[in-house]
């Protein structure tokens, strides 16, 4: 006996308001989203950010050039070194500093690996939003993540947070066995990312997760003012490596990979080929690297900096995107203005947009793909 | 206690104390809330990965649901904002609880000395341990369960809150408005 289903109308159901955050699993740090959704279907979405808001920008005020450095440190906490470079340049800016040759080859050194690192990580944190569970992806970013680090604490002597690009240089030379090291790690990590490759990319799961999923195209993307692998992988090739070259990348020989679908798989696809394109300007950079000194300015002299009256806007490509430093002086030894041009605050403003008419898992999936670091979004 | 003949050792009796039965089983399992709040989070996945790995502890499996976890590993800084839901998170856990202090913004505000950040989570709640640094390198935090389950073996059942007669439970701590 078969059952005659009637031809219903749409079942009409209320929406549901959900809080997600601002402690989750899966919203890496403390942001909260307010989710309206229908079913579940993503309908509307509000992000509401603060949660780590620590008033740097304030308190740089009140604290001297050098003092402001650890600040930076702690601003996208993953990538340190890159902050560091950021702020670096914009007071070399201001100031009038030279920086010598040496200097800026370890900055590109370390700044590439810091790239790598990032890159990496994204990808191991974006596969545990997809439910790889018990966060294997993650144990391994982890563990390549821990070779990087020691070489940055071989430099830097910190793990983390290493305030080593100072305006003028970097604070000390690399210790000896910092070079050999660096051979024998970057033939590794070129085996990793490989093998990251043959794991994850053709994964049909993963597939289906991310291909089509959060699209952006690259008109919004160039609206909201998105950069780095995530105005990327929309299509649009802009690399401040490249597009108004800062120390010397001018001379290394390298690509700025494009892909176009501008989904969350395209994010994927797009860190892995920047993380290769990095390996291969750390390669050049090694192979280049001269003998001098390290710093122009000395710490005694930094400590007591008086840049001239003046503004400056110091712009680097950080691992996720245009992080720029606008100091003003008053000419003091203290900042008159201190801002920062975040860059996962601008990545995450089209996050509503990236979300609307996708499933609530795909949130988080989409989140991770933006890739981004709560300090640097909140300050 | 009767008097046991030595013939019954070789039979795999062991003599011990509950007390230290129960603070072995608790120690060995010890599991931390997944929560993170800044810069310390990033450590704490570290040492929660490859090369630290504190699944040697029986403290790898972080739990999501503070109603299931033993330990609140404060990883970062609090701010004003942030304040009420680390309180919250507290109070949901259920007893026996233990807060880990970790990094220089939890202890005592750290840098941070400006209008949006909580000098220190001993403010609001009770506190532990204390893992200095900035961040605390994963071996410090390591140290840090080192003297936790130091701690956790040095507590006997008769005495423990949770298992009082008349409980005198710790009263929950609320959320106070912020001081200007």
């Amino acid at each position: 006996m078969s059952v005659q289903i009637p031809p219903t109308e749409r079942l009409r159901t209320d929406t549901i308001e959900i809080n997600m955050g601002p402690h989750h699993p899966s919203t890496h740090g403390v942001f909260r989203m307010v989710l309206t959704l229908d079913g579940e279907t993503v309908v509307d979405l509000e992000p509401r950010f603060g949660y780590l808001h620590r008033g740097i920008e304030k308190t740089a005020e009140e604290r001297t050039y050098v003092q402001n450095v650890p600040f930076t440190d702690r601003l996208d906490y993953i990538c340190g070194i890159t902050n560091n470079w950021a702020y670096a340049l914009a007071l070399e800016k201001l100031a009038g500093i030279e920086v010598p040759e040496r200097a800026e080859y370890i900055r590109v050194i370390l700044g590439e690996l810091t790239r790598v690192m990032n890159h990496m990580l994204a990808i191991g944190f974006l596969w545990n939003d997809l439910g790889a569970t018990t966060f294997t992806p993650v144990v391994y970013a982890f563990r390549e993540r821990e070779r990087i680090l020691d070489l940055i604490e071989m430099a830097a002597g910190s793990r983390m947070m290493p305030s080593y690009i100072r305006a003028g240089g970097v604070v000390a030379d690399l210790p000896e066995e910092f070079m050999p090291r660096l051979q024998k790690l970057v033939p590794h990590l070129k085996r990793f990312i490989d093998e990251m490759d043959t794991m994850l990319t053709k994964n049909e799961i993963f597939r289906a997760r991310a291909v089509g999923v959060g699209v952006l195209k690259a008109k919004d993307a160039i609206n909201a003012g998105i950069t780095g692998p995530v105005l990327r992988a929309s299509g649009v090739k802009y690399d401040i490596r490249k597009a108004d070259s800062y120390s010397i990348y001018d001379r290394f020989d390298f690509e700025v990979p494009v892909h176009t679908a501008g989904d969350v798989y395209a994010r994927y696809l797009q860190r892995l080929a920047e993380a290769r394109q990095s390996l291969r300007i750390i390669e050049q950079a090694m192979r280049d690297i001269p003998e001098g000194p390290v710093t122009s300015l000395p710490y005694k002299q930094l400590s007591r900096l008086k840049p001239p009256k003046g503004e400056a806007y110091g712009r680097i490509e950080s691992p996720k995107g245009e992080l720029g430093f606008y100091l003003v002086s008053d000419g003091s030894n203290k900042p008159y203005r201190f801002r920062i041009r975040s860059t996962s605050l601008l990545n995450l403003t089209l996050l509503r947009e990236m979300c609307l008419g996708h499933k609530v898992a795909d949130v988080v999936t989409i989140l991770g793909s933006i890739d981004i670091t709560l300090g640097d979004v909140d300050r | 206690m009767p008097a046991m003949s030595d013939e019954e050792i070789p039979r795999n009796i062991l003599l011990t104390t509950v007390d230290a039965v129960y603070n072995w089983g608790r120690r060995g399992s010890t599991w931390p809330v997944m929560f993170g709040l800044a810069c310390c989070a990033i450590e704490m996945i570290a040492a929660a990965c490859a090369r630290y790995d504190i699944a040697r502890f029986g403290m790898e499996l972080f739990r999501p649901s503070p109603r299931q976890a033993d330990l609140l590993l404060v990883n970062g800084t609090i701010t004003q904002k942030m304040a009420p839901q680390v309180l919250r998170i507290y109070n949901q856990m259920a007893e026996p609880k233990y807060v880990i202090a970790m990094g220089s913004c939890a202890i005592s505000g750290g840098m941070f000395t400006s209008y949006a950040v909580l000098q220190g989570i001993d403010e609001i709640i009770p506190v532990d341990v204390y893992v200095p640094g900035c961040p605390p390198r994963p071996e410090a935090l390591v140290y840090g369960f080192m003297k936790l389950h130091e701690k956790i073996m040095k507590q006997s059942i008769k005495t423990v809150p949770w298992f009082a007669k008349e409980p005198a439970l710790r009263p929950a701590p609320q959320p106070q408005p912020a001081s200007e």
